[in-house]
C-alpha cells in the first residue's frame, strides 16, 4: 500500500535542505568564513583562546539544532502517518523508518542551516532579536509548531482552500506571537519560496508522488509548514546564540561585550 | 489623555483594589475559588471517562436482527456505533469435563489428557453439524468466517492457527486438530508452552487465544485441585443463522447436557472497539507532553525571591489545569460535548492558554519594594501589571475568535474550548493564584521579620505607602560606638547563601520531579492500558453504567428468575470456578450433581470411603467468559488476520455449555506411555506446607538483603562524606568564624578555587591604584610607585628605581572636631620637629625604610605649624600606643579612612589605624564622623624638593603615563614602562587631592578648591589618547602609546580658582564633562574641552562624598547627608533624589539599570535608575563596604575585612567571598580598582591583590 501521503513531511524536509545546499550553501559558508576571520583578527592579540571558544559554539549549537531537526522529522513523520493501527511494535519501527534513511539527517541539516543563519542574519543587520527571549517562550513555539502539524495531519476540512487558508493563519500566528521580526519574517518566507519549489521540481522528475495533490502536483498547505517550521527553528537558533555565551561564563559574556563594544 | 490612558489608569485601579481584596481576605476567597471550581467541575462526572477500552451493547437473540446503516429515529439507547453488521459473529462452546470419579490410580495428566482429547470428537461433531430446513442445507463451513493467510509476520504461529478456512479455535489446534497426534504426543503441556511467548506480555497469548479461558481457569495443569478442565471452542461467523445456531446448540445439549447448567441464553452482546492507539501515534503524543513539560519546567523555573518556590509553581500548574477543567465542565454543562480527543489536544491548550501570567503577576508583586505591606505589595504587583495582562488577554481572544471564524468544525470546538479556558483561567488568575500569592509573600515577610527583629528594635518602623514615600533624613548617629555594637545579625534583606543553596536545590529538584511525574503517569498510562490494569476495570464500570451492559460477574439481573448460584463473593470477578473439595455427603446444593450420570464405578477404590468427586459447576462467570480475557483478546485473534476491529464492532452469540464427564476407565485407555513417570501428586497437606516454607524463605531472604544494603549504604556514607559534613567551612583554614556575613547561618560557601594573586613588593600602605586595563599603578606610602602588568602580576617599573626614598612617607594626622578645621600634620612637612617621631617608626618593625630618617631641614615654611598639634612626646606612651596598633577603644576610623580613598585615591596618609591621640591638645576627640576629616589645609607653596620629598595623593594612569599629584602641588608624568620622570609641573601651590586624565587633558584638583586644567602635549598626535572612557572600563590596548621619544609637555591651560568654596573632595571626568564634588554642598559640572562651568548643581545638603559619571552622561551624587541624587547632566536638572543611607554615602556605582550606593552605615542599598525605587539592600559587616565595583551587569564586588565579595546584583545574594590573605586583621580593602579583563585589583596592607573573577560565578541566565 502505497503511503505517499506519509511523505510528505519526510520530502519537505528533504528539499528543504537541498534547497539550503544548492543556494545558500556556499553563501553561507563564506559569510561564516568571512566573519569568523573579522572575529578572529580582533580578538586574536588579546584574547587567543576565544576563537577556539567560538568555535566549539558554533559546533555545539549546531549539533543541538541538528538532534531537534532529526526528533522532530521523526515525530513529524509518524504525526503525518494516518491512523492505521498496528499491534505489533516491530511494525511500528518499521514505519518509523519507512521513509528514505537520508530524511531526518537532511532535516537535521536543514534545521541547523536555518537556525544558524538566523541570528547571523541578525546580526547582521544589527538589530538583535530581544522579544521574548526565553526557553519557555521557545517551548511554547515548538508546541504550536508541533500543534499546526498536527491540525494538518489530522483535521478534516471542507477543502483545501480552507485547509491551506487556516495552516497560512495560524503560521502568521506563530511568527507574530512568537518572532515578529522583519528578518525572521523574511527568512521564513525565503524558506517556505525556496523549499516550495524544490519540492515542486522533485515532484517533476517524478521522485516523488502525492496521493492527494491539489496544486500544481502538490500539496498547497506546503508553504506554511515551511514557513512556521523555519520560523520556530530561527526562534530555537536564536535562543541557543543568546543563551550559549552567557551559560558558558558571565566572564566570557563580559569579554564579549567588551570586544564588541571595542 | 486619550482613551487609552484613560482606560489604562482604570484597569490599574480596579487590579489594584482587587489586590487589596484578595490580599486581606485570603481564606474566604480561596474557599470560594475552591467552591466555584468544583462546581464547574461537577459536569464532568457525567462523562464517561475516556479510554479506548471496548464498549458494550446487549441485545435479546430472539428478536435480533442485523441493525442498518441509517441511523433510525427511535434510537433509543441504542448507541451510535451499532450500526451495520458487525464484523463477526461469535459463537463460543463452552466445555468443562472432568474425570469422575476420581481415583487413586490415576495420574495427573489423566486430569486434563482425556477432556482434552474429547475436543476432537465435538469439533467432529461441529463441523458436521447440518442443518436442514425447508430453505435449505446450512452448514458451519457456510456460514462461518472464512479467513486467509496469517499475517506474514506470523510464521510461528502457522501451524496452529488454522488458514484458509473458517476461522475455528480450540485446543484442538495445538495438535492440527488431529486425534492421532494429540494421541501420540508424550507430553501435552510441553507442547501447549512451547507456543509461549518468553518474558513478558500484555497482549493476549495464544493460549488465551486457544483455549479461550484464562490460563490459571483451564485446569490444565499437575496441579489442578479442582480436577476439572475448562476450555473453549471458538466458531467465528460471517452471518447469522439462527436456525442453524439453535439446532447446533440443540444437537450438543443433547449429547452433552448440563444439567444444573442456568446460563441465560437469550442475550447477545455487541463489543465495538475503539481506536487503539499504537506507539506510531504514542510517539507524537509523547512528544507534545515531553514539550510540554519542558514548557512548564522552563516557566516556573523563572518563579523566584519567595518563600517557597514550589508551592507557587504548583499553584501556577493548578491554576491551569483547573481552568482546563472548568472550561470542559462548563462547556459541558452548556450541552457542548467534547468530541476531540482530549489527551491530544490538552497539551496545545496549555500551551495556548499558558502560564505567562502568572509568572508576570509573580515577578511583578515581587519586585515591589520589600518593606511595603503585604497587602500594598500585592496591590502594587497587580496593578503594575494589569495592562500588559489585559493587553495579552484581549490578544489571545481575537486571536481565537479568528481561530473560530475559519468554520472548521474541530477548530471551532476548539477555540469554544481555548476562550472559556482563557476566561476561567483569568479567573482562577486573579482570585486563586494572587491569593496564594499574598499568603507566600505574607510568609516570607513574616519569615524576614523574626529573623531581623531582635536588631531592628530600635529602628524606625518601615514606612508604608504605595508610592513609597520620600524618607525623612535619618537622624545623624549618636556616637561612632554605636557602629561596633551592631550584631552581624543585623541584616534586613539579603538572600544568604543558605537561601540560594535551597533555590538551587529546588531548581535541580524540579527538574527530578518533572521526570518522576513523568514517569508517573507514564506508568499511569501503563497501567491504564494494561489488560488487567485500570482500564478493564474502568471499562466495566463504563459498561456498567450503560443500561444493558452486565460487566459484573456477580450481577445477575432479578427479572430472569435465576437464584444466584453461589451468593458468596458475587461481585469479584476473579471468583473461580467453585468447586466444593469434596464433602463427605452429597451436597444440599441443588447444582452439585454431577455422580449419577456415568454410573461412576464406586467399587475401584472401596477402601477410600468417599471418593473424590470433581464437581462441576456452571456459575454466571461462565456466561460470558471472554470477559476474564485481556480486552485485546478480540482485537488480537482478528489482527492476526489482518482484520481490524477498530471502530467496529463483534456480536457474541450465547455460550453453548457442554459437560463431560470421563470415566477413569476412559482416562487410562487414552493414556500415553510417557504420562505415568509424572510424579503422583503431592498430598494437600505437603502441597501447602512447601509453600508456607518458601514465605518464610522469601522473607527472610529480603529481610536479609534489606539490612546488607542498609549496612552498604551505612558504609558508603561513612566512606563518602566527611565526618563533619555540612560544617567543612568551619574547618577550613581561611575562614575566620565571624568575618564571613553568613557563618551564623550554618552555611559555609564553597571552597573557592580562586586564589587571589598577591603583588607584594610596596613596603607601606597603598595608598593610591591607579589602573588603565593594562597596567596597573600603585604608590604606597613610601612614595614609591610601582607599575604591575595587570594580566600577569609582574612589576614592571619601580619609581624611584634608586634607593633614595623619601624619609617618611607620611604620619600620624588627627582629627579636629569640625571637619571643616580639620588639621593634618604630616611629620615630613614638618621635618626635623619629628625626629623623635622617626624614633617612633623606628619601633615599627613593619617599616623598616622609616629608620632611615634623616634631619631634613623644614622645607615648607608656607605650611601651618602644626607643631603643637603633634604631641612629640612618645617616650612616655606606652608601646600600645604606638602608631599603627590597632584600636584598642574600639574606635575606628578606619570607615573614614576607607570611604576617603575610594572616593578621590586621597591624598590621606592613609593609615588605617586610628591614632589614639594621647593627649591632642586642639580639643576634644572628634565628636562626628566626617568623613572628610583628613582634608589638609592648604599647604603654599613647596618648591625645589625632590619628587619623593613630598607625598603622592592622587595618581592616574594612561596609556604608557603615570600622572602623579603631590602634596606639594606638584603635577608629575611617569613614563610607566621605564619609570622615568618625562614631565612635571609646578604651578600650583597648593596639594593636588585629585586628579583625572582624560584624553590629553589632566585636571587636578587642589586643597583649596581651585581646579587646574593641564594639557599634555607630545610632538606627535596620539590616536590612542583619543579613547574616552571611565578608569575602570578603560580599553586600552596594552601596546604604548607614548614613546620614549615623544617629547611630553605638560602646560597648564587654565586654572579655575575658587572652583569651589570649600575644599574639592571628588572629581570625575568622563563623556567629556568633568565633575567636581565639594564641601560646599555643591557639585560643579565643567566642560573639559574649554574648562567652561556649566552647571552648579545644588541639592545636597551635606558635602559631596561620591560622584559616579559614565559616557552616558549619567551623573550621580552622593552626600554627607545620606542623600543620592540622580541629574541630568545636559541640563541640569535633578532626575531623582532619595535618602538612602544613614550617614555619608561612601560610593556610588550605576550600571545601566541601578545605581549602587554604599554608605557608612554599612549597607548597600541598589536603586532602580529610572524610577529611584530602592530595590533592595544588603546589610554588611562592620566597616567594609566601602568599596564597590561593578563587573558586569549583574555582579557586583565589595570589599571587605580582608576579603573581596561577590554579589548576584540581580537577586542580591552573596555568590562568593575571596579571602586575600591569611591574616586579616583589621586589613580592610579600601580602594577596589575592576581592569577590563574581569579581573579586579585591591589594595591589601601594603600589598596588591589581583583577584580574577572567579569560574565559580557562571551563572545561567
Amino acid at each position: 500500500m502505497p503511503r505517499l501521503e506519509e511523505h510528505c513531511w519526510s520530502r519537505s524536509c528533504a528539499s528543504r535542505v537541498e534547497s539550503k545546499h544548492f543556494s545558500g550553501g556556499n553563501w553561507v559558508a563564506s559569510r561564516a568564513e568571512e566573519m569568523m576571520s573579522i572575529v578572529t583578527t580582533v580578538l586574536s592579540n588579546a584574547y587567543g583562546s576565544l576563537h577556539s571558544v567560538r568555535t566549539a559554539n558554533l559546533i555545539r549549537r549546531g549539533l543541538v539544532l541538528f538532534t531537534v531537526g532529526v526528533v522532530l522529522a521523526l515525530v513529524l513523520n509518524l504525526l503525518q502517518l494516518q491512523r492505521n493501527v498496528t499491534l505489533f511494535p516491530e511494525e511500528v519501527m518499521a514505519t518509523l523508518f519507512s521513509s528514505a534513511w537520508w530524511i531526518p539527517p537532511c532535516c537535521g541539516t536543514a534545521a541547523a542551516v536555518v537556525g544558524l543563519l538566523y541570528p547571523c542574519i541578525d546580526s547582521h543587520l544589527g538589530e538583535p532579536h530581544k522579544f521574548k527571549r526565553e526557553w519557555a517562550s521557545v517551548m511554547r513555539c515548538i508546541a504550536v509548531f508541533v500543534g499546526i502539524n498536527h491540525a494538518s495531519a489530522k483535521l478534516h476540512f471542507a477543502n483545501n482552500a480552507q485547509l491551506s487558508l487556516t495552516l497560512a493563519a495560524l503560521s502568521l500566528g506563530l511568527w507574530w506571537t512568537f518572532d515578529r521580526s522583519r528578518s525572521g519574517f523574511g527568512l521564513g518566507i525565503g524558506t517556505a519560496f525556496l523549499a516550495t519549489v524544490i519540492t515542486q521540481l522533485l515532484v517533476y522528475n517524478g521522485i516523488y508522488q502525492y496521493t492527494y495533490p491539489d496544486f500544481l502536483y502538490v500539496r498547497s498547505w506546503l508553504p506554511c509548514i515551511f514557513f512556521s517550521g523555519g520560523v520556530t527553528v530561527g526562534n530555537i537558533g536564536r535562543q541557543l546564540a543568546m543563551v550559549s555565551p552567557k551559560g558558558h561564563n558571565v566572564l566570557f559574556q563580559f569579554r564579549h561585550n567588551l570586544d564588541f563594544g571595542h | 489623555m486619550t482613551v487609552r490612558e484613560r482606560l489604562r489608569e482604570k484597569i490599574s485601579a480596579a487590579f489594584y483594589r482587587h489586590g487589596l481584596l484578595c490580599a486581606s481576605y485570603p481564606v474566604p476567597i480561596i474557599l470560594f475559588t475552591s467552591a466555584s471550581i468544583l462546581t464547574c467541575c461537577y459536569p464532568l462526572l457525567r462523562l464517561p471517562l475516556p479510554g479506548t477500552g471496548p464498549v458494550e451493547f446487549t441485545t435479546r437473540v430472539r428478536d435480533y436482527t442485523v441493525p442498518s446503516h441509517e441511523p433510525q429515529g427511535d434510537l433509543g439507547e441504542r448507541p451510535d456505533w451499532y450500526r451495520g453488521p458487525p464484523v463477526a459473529y461469535i459463537q463460543q462452546v463452552l466445555v468443562k469435563a472432568a474425570v469422575s470419579p476420581w481415583d487413586s490410580t490415576l495420574v495427573p495428566v489423566d486430569v486434563f489428557r482425556s477432556p482434552l482429547g474429547r475436543v476432537f470428537s465435538l469439533l467432529e461433531e461441529i463441523r458436521n453439524h447440518v442443518h436442514n430446513d425447508g430453505s435449505g442445507v446450512r452448514s458451519l463451513e457456510a456460514l462461518c468466517l472464512q479467513v486467509t493467510d496469517l499475517l506474514p509476520g506470523l510464521r510461528r504461529m502457522q501451524k496452529v492457527l488454522p488458514e484458509h478456512g473458517c476461522l475455528l479455535v480450540s485446543p484442538g489446534n495445538y495438535w492440527q486438530n488431529q486425534r492421532e497426534l494429540f494421541d501420540s504426543d508424550p507430553d501435552l503441556l510441553k507442547t501447549v508452552h512451547q507456543h509461549e511467548p518468553k518474558g513478558l506480555h500484555t497482549s493476549a497469548t495464544l493460549r488465551d487465544l486457544l483455549f479461550g479461558v484464562p490460563v490459571k481457569h483451564t485446569g490444565v495443569s499437575l496441579y489442578s485441585r479442582k480436577r476439572v478442565v475448562t476450555y473453549i471452542i471458538t466458531m467465528v461467523l460471517g452471518s447469522y443463522d439462527a436456525r442453524f445456531l439453535s439446532s447446533l446448540r440443540a444437537r450438543l445439549r443433547q449429547l452433552h447436557p448440563s444439567v444444573n447448567c442456568s446460563l441465560r441464553e437469550d442475550h447477545m452482546v455487541h463489543v465495538h472497539f475503539k481506536e487503539e492507539i499504537g506507539m506510531a501515534e504514542l510517539i507524537p503524543l509523547v512528544t507534545t507532553y515531553i514539550i510540554l513539560f519542558a514548557y512548564i519546567y522552563f516557566s516556573t523555573r523563572k518563579i523566584d525571591m519567595v518563600k517557597s518556590k514550589w508551592g507557587l509553581a504548583l499553584a501556577a500548574v493548578v491554576t491551569v489545569l483547573s481552568s482546563l477543567l472548568m472550561s470542559v465542565g462548563l462547556c459541558t454543562l452548556f450541552g457542548l460535548t467534547p468530541t476531540l480527543n482530549g489527551g491530544e489536544i490538552f497539551p496545545y491548550l496549555v500551551v495556548v492558554i499558558g502560564l505567562e501570567n502568572v509568572l508576570v503577576l509573580t515577578k511583578s508583586v515581587v519586585s515591589t519594594p520589600v518593606d511595603l505591606e503585604v497587602k500594598l505589595r500585592i496591590a502594587q504587583g497587580l496593578s503594575n501589571e494589569s495592562w500588559s495582562i489585559m493587553k495579552n488577554m484581549a490578544t489571545e481572544l481575537c486571536i481565537i475568535l479568528i481561530g473560530y471564524f475559519t468554520l472548521v468544525p474541530a477548530i471551532q470546538e476548539f477555540c469554544l474550548f481555548a476562550v472559556v479556558g482563557l476566561v476561567s483561567d483569568f479567573f482562577l488568575q486573579m482570585f486563586f493564584f494572587t491569593t496564594v500569592l499574598s499568603i507566600d509573600i505574607r510568609r516570607m515577610e513574616l519569615a524576614d521579620l523574626n529573623r531581623r527583629l531582635p536588631a531592628e528594635a530600635g529602628m524606625p518602623p518601615p514606612k508604608p505607602g504605595p508610592l513609597r514615600p520620600r524618607e525623612a533624613p535619618p537622624p545623624p548617629r549618636p556616637s561612632p560606638y554605636t557602629i561596633t555594637l551592631q550584631t552581624p545579625a543585623f541584616r534586613n534583606l539579603r538572600l544568604p547563601k543558605r537561601l540560594r543553596v535551597v533555590y538551587f536545590l529546588a531548581r535541580t529538584r524540579l527538574a527530578q520531579r518533572f521526570i518522576m511525574v513523568g514517569t508517573v503517569i507514564w506508568i499511569g498510562i501503563l497501567a491504564y492500558t494494561d489488560p488487567a490494569g485500570l482500564r478493564t476495570y474502568l471499562a466495566a464500570q463504563v459498561s456498567e453504567q450503560s443500561p444493558l451492559g452486565e460487566g459484573g460477574a456477580g450481577g445477575l439481573p432479578p427479572h430472569l428468575g435465576v437464584a444466584p448460584v453461589f451468593p458468596g463473593p458475587g461481585g469479584d470477578p476473579a471468583s473461580t470456578l467453585s468447586v466444593l473439595p469434596a464433602p463427605d455427603e452429597p451436597t444440599p446444593l441443588p447444582e452439585n450433581q454431577s455422580q449419577g450420570h456415568h454410573g461412576a464405578p464406586r467399587e475401584g477404590v472401596p477402601h477410600q470411603a468417599p471418593p473424590l468427586v470433581p464437581q462441576i459447576s456452571w456459575g454466571a462467570e461462565d456466561e460470558e467468559g471472554w470477559r476474564r480475557l485481556s480486552f485485546r483478546h478480540w482485537p488480537s485473534l482478528f489482527s492476526y488476520y489482518n482484520i481490524t476491529l477498530a471502530k467496529r464492532y463483534i456480536s457474541i452469540l450465547p455460550i453453548i455449555p457442554v459437560t463431560l464427564h470421563l470415566s477413569p476407565r476412559e482416562a487410562i485407555e487414552t493414556r500415553h506411555p510417557q504420562d505415568t513417570r509424572h510424579p503422583p501428586p503431592p498430598s494437600h497437606k505437603t502441597n501447602d506446607l512447601p509453600a508456607d516454607l518458601t514465605l518464610y524463605k522469601v522473607a527472610a531472604l529480603g529481610l536479609a538483603a534489606g539490612v546488607l544494603l542498609v549496612l552498604l549504604l551505612f558504609c558508603l556514607y561513612r566512606v563518602l562524606c566527611p565526618r563533619n559534613y555540612g560544617q567543612n567551612g568551619v574547618a577550613h583554614g581561611r575562614r575566620r568564624r565571624g568575618d564571613l556575613p553568613c557563618d551564623d547561618y550554618g552555611y559555609s560557601p564553597p571552597i573557592s578555587e580562586i586564589s587571589p594573586l598577591l603583588l607584594r613588593g610596596h613596603s607601606m600602605d597603598i595608598e593610591c591604584l591607579a589602573s588603565d586595563g593594562m597596567l596597573l599603578a600603585s604608590c604606597c606610602l613610601a612614595g614609591q610607585i610601582r607599575v604591575w602588568d595587570a594580566q600577569t602580576g609582574d612589576c614592571l617599573t619601580v619609581i624611584p628605581k634608586h634607593g633614595l626614598r623619601r624619609s617618611s612617607s607620611s604620619g600620624c594626622w588627627e582629627q579636629r572636631d569640625g571637619w571643616d578645621a580639620v588639621g593634618v600634620a604630616e611629620p615630613e612637612n614638618l621635618g626635623g620637629e619629628t625626629e623623635p617621631g622617626g624614633g617612633v617608626f623606628d619601633e615599627d618593625e613593619g617599616y623598616p625604610l622609616r629608620r632611615r630618617t634623616t634631619p631634613r631641614p623644614a622645607l615648607f615654611e608656607d605650611q601651618p605649624d602644626l607643631t603643637p598639634l603633634i604631641d612629640t612626646n612618645f617616650d612616655s606612651q606606652p608601646p600600645s600606643h604606638l602608631l599603627l596598633t590597632p584600636p584598642r577603644d574600639g574606635f575606628d576610623f578606619g570607615g573614614l579612612v576607607e570611604k576617603a580613598y575610594l572616593e578621590h585615591e586621597p591624598p590621606s596618609p592613609g593609615l588605617t589605624a586610628s591614632y589614639p591621640s594621647p593627649s591632642p591638645p586642639s580639643g576634644p576627640p572628634p565628636q562626628r564622623r566626617r568623613s572628610l576629616g583628613y582634608i589638609q589645609p592648604p599647604a603654599p607653596q613647596g618648591q625645589g624638593t625632590p619628587d619623593w620629598e613630598s607625598a603622592v595623593w592622587a595618581m592616574e594612569l594612561r596609556g604608557n603615563l603615570i600622572a602623579a599629584g603631590r602634596s606639594s602641588g606638584k603635577l608629575e608624568l611617569w613614563d610607566a614602562v621605564e619609570g622615568s620622570l618625562r614631565c612635571s609641573n609646578e604651578d600650583g601651590v597648593s596639594g593636588i587631592t585629585a586628579l583625572a586624565f582624560l584624553n590629553n587633558r589632566i585636571v587636578a584638583a587642589r586643597l583649596d578648591g581651585s581646579l587646574d586644567f593641564f594639557t599634555v602635549d607630545i610632538n606627535k598626535p596620539l590616536g590612542l589618547l583619543q579613547y574616552r572612557g571611565p578608569p575602570g572600563h578603560s580599553k586600552m590596548p596594552p601596546s604604548p602609546c607614548y614613546s620614549s621619544e615623544d617629547v611630553i609637555s605638560c602646560q597648564l591651560t587654565r586654572s579655575v580658582q575658587c572652583a569651589h568654596q570649600k575644599p574639592i573632595t571628588v572629581l570625575r571626568a568622563a563623556a567629556g564633562r568633568v565633575v567636581t564634588g565639594s564641601q560646599d554642598h555643591t557639585v560643579r559640572v565643567y566642560r573639559l574641552e574649554d574648562s567652561c562651568c556649566l552647571f552648579t548643581l545644588q541639592g545636597h545638603s551635606g558635602g559631596i562624598t561620591a560622584i559616579y559619571i559614565d559616557q552616558t552622561m549619567v551623573l550621580a551624587s552622593g552626600g554627607q547627608d545620606g542623600a543620592i541624587c540622580l541629574w541630568d547632566v545636559l541640563t541640569g536638572s535633578r532626575v531623582s533624589h532619595v535618602y538612602g543611607h544613614r550617614g555619608d554615602v561612601t560610593s556610588l556605582v550605576c550600571t545601566t539599570s541601578c545605581v549602587i550606593s554604599s554608605g557608612l552605615d554599612d549597607l548597600i542599598c541598589i536603586w532602580d535608575r529610572s524610577t529611584g525605587i530602592k530595590l533592595y539592600s544588603i546589610q554588611q559587616e562592620v566597616g567594609c563596604g566601602a568599596s564597590l565595583g561593578v563587573i558586569s551587569e549583574s555582579l557586583l564586588v565589595t570589599g571587605g575585612q580582608g576579603c573581596v565579595s561577590f554579589w548576584d546584583l540581580n537577586f542580591g545574594d552573596l555568590l562568593q567571598t575571596v579571602y586575600l590573605g591569611q591574616s586579616s586583621d583589621g586589613q580592610g580593602v579600601r580602594q577596589l580598582v575592576v581592569l577590563n579583563n574581569a579581573a579586579i585589583v585591591c589594595d591589601f596592607g601594603s600589598e596588591l591583590s589581583l583577584v580574577y573573577v572567579p569560574s565559580v560565578l557562571e551563572k545561567l541566565d
